[in-house]
């Protein structure tokens, strides 16, 4: 039963990507994000990763589906605009997509993947946690300061000119 | 957990006739019910209490039935089995000018954001549906379900009030839910644990075991996350989405009959989301306040039901004494006050520990 519901969620994903990058409209685009980012945390949860699966809802629906769709609601008149999908340089595109693909699948197909045990882990947590304070812990805290200059900066910017 | 023991027993009772497949999916399925009927029946208990507490705050009787046979029935009992036959046989309007698809989509999202925090809730000792490693992170994640489908009602039913409802309520509840995190991340600390059966275990041993007693920045924490969690699931004093007196009724504005009962619905749904997790991360969740007396897994039951059924008797109660804040003044609360303290709190907490438990 793991089998369809993977595929189920994998399908679900897929689609209401496509229909985000196809869809005209960007309020439905945004709505479609949802679900896209509601499958990317299902197949998280597939690969045991609970934690990571938590932190993509929190972060990404909480935080910044949330701000997206606040933005695009305050638009004036989001309805009556049109995201064109006029194609251009379909030539060269066409080459490129083409050998990107060729690419994608040989490298899927040809790389020697290490096929292990499937294991159920005793819960993620604990592990990274530790692992974000003894070994990660300089990338760590670089990050944090670069999101604490990109708070300030988003406060100074929001201030105006007084 | 839950579903393993349905699926034993069905495996036990009809192994025979059919695949392990089908099984599994009808064990899931049944929890599932049984939290749908369970919100409807807690749903319907707890309109019949606001309605009656909120008349003997205001000095009111409240639904009454005059005899047998009567209206309500025998005191208003029936009043809110009347309230909710009248949702569903209210007409189904969807303004013109709507947005259809989204505006039919919100309150089937509002609801789904509420069902499924339910799942990673003890109920009691081995009573949960499913007993996550991230149970406490998992509720907190999905809260924020909510706050997309309210701005997607207000904006779809293309309507001022609606809009400024589903503004309010979104900024709201993201500003809210930071205070509200913090606040939990020191039962966290305490505990050394997300998932919320292990959080309760922790607190094994009677009254002074509970988190709330552990050390004194406990009860202030507790105090941040329940206001917190007041201005998350939209209650007075913090309803300001939809403030009769000056938006109509906020988001909801453009909707009737079922669509209204869904969110209506849903409000009483994360209120007992929020007063569970209360009463698992500080008040000891299924763990009987008097050690070893009254213990078993029934009473655990009771014990849970019990103390989130206070939390939320103190909600209406909250609800029909104070108030509205003003936008500003709500802001403010969150910003300057309980955020630092929050903080503080943590701080205090990580020390305490150091310092007394180590």
């Amino acid at each position: 039963m793991a089998d369809i519901v993977f595929w189920i969620i994998s399908a679900l994903t897929v689609m209401s990507a496509a229909f985000v990058v196809l869809n005209n409209q960007l309020v439905y685009s945004a709505v479609a994000l949802l679900f896209t980012l509601f499958g990317t945390a299902g197949l998280y949860v597939f690969l045991w990763a609970d934690f990571i699966a938590g932190i993509q809802i929190l972060v990404y629906v909480g935080g910044i589906l949330v701000l997206v769709i606040f933005g695009i609601m305050l638009t004036n008149k989001i309805k009556s605009v049109r995201i064109s999908h006029k194609s251009m340089q379909q030539g060269v595109g066409g080459v490129v997509i083409f050998w990107f693909f060729i690419f994608l699948f040989l490298a899927l197909t040809k790389a020697p993947w290490v096929v292990t045990e499937a294991i159920e882990p005793v819960g993620t947590v604990r592990g990274i946690g530790i692992l974000l304070l003894t070994d990660y812990l300089l990338p760590f805290e670089i990050i944090s300061v670069l999101l604490l200059g990109a708070l300030i900066g988003a406060a100074v910017l929001s201030r105006g000119d007084s | 957990m839950t579903v393993d023991y349905i699926f034993d027993f069905l495996t036990g009772l009809l192994g025979g006739f059919l695949g392990s497949d089908y099984l599994l999916l009808a064990s899931m399925l049944i929890p599932c019910l049984a939290i749908f009927g369970f919100i409807t029946i807690y749903a319907l208990i707890v309109i019949y209490a606001e309605l009656k507490v909120s008349s003997f705050i205001q000095d009111k009787v409240g639904p009454m039935g005059q005899g047998v046979g009567l209206h309500a029935g025998k005191w208003g009992l029936l009043q809110p089995v009347a309230d909710a036959l009248k949702l569903l046989l209210k007409e189904d309007i969807i303004p013109s000018s709507a947005d259809r698809p989204l505006f039919i989509l919100a309150p089937f999202m509002i609801f789904i954001g509420a069902f499924i925090s339910f799942v990673a809730i003890p109920f009691g000792e081995s009573i949960i549906v499913a007993d996550l490693n991230i149970g406490l992170f998992y509720i907190l994640g999905v809260g924020s379900i909510a706050v997309l489908s309210l701005i997607l009602a207000g904006w779809a039913s293309n309507n001022k009030w609606s809009l400024y409802g589903g503004m309010r309520s979104a900024a709201q509840i993201v500003s809210y839910e930071i205070p509200a995190g913090l606040s939990l991340i020191v039962v966290i600390m305490l505990a050394g644990t997300l998932n919320l059966q292990d959080i309760i275990k922790y607190q094994e041993g009677g009254i002074f075991n509970w988190i709330i007693f552990d050390n004194p920045f406990v009860p202030i924490a507790f105090v941040v996350y329940f206001i917190s969690a007041l201005a998350e699931v939209n209650r007075t004093p913090f309803d300001l989405p939809e403030s009769e007196s000056e938006l109509v009724a906020g988001f909801a504005t453009e909707y009737s009959g079922m669509r209204y009962a869904f969110f209506f619905l849903s409000e009483y749904a994360n209120m007992f989301v929020v007063s569970a997790v209360a009463a698992a991360g500080f008040l000891g969740g299924w763990q009987s306040p008097f050690d070893g007396f009254m213990s078993t897994p029934a009473w655990s039951v009771f014990w849970m039901i019990s103390k989130t059924g206070f939390l939320i008797f103190v909600m209406i109660w909250l609800r029909w004494t104070l108030p509205r804040l003003r936008v500003d003044q709500l802001m403010n609360v969150c910003w300057k006050v309980f955020l630092p303290i929050a903080l503080l709190n943590i701080f205090g907490v990580a020390i305490w520990t150091v310092v007394f438990n180590s």
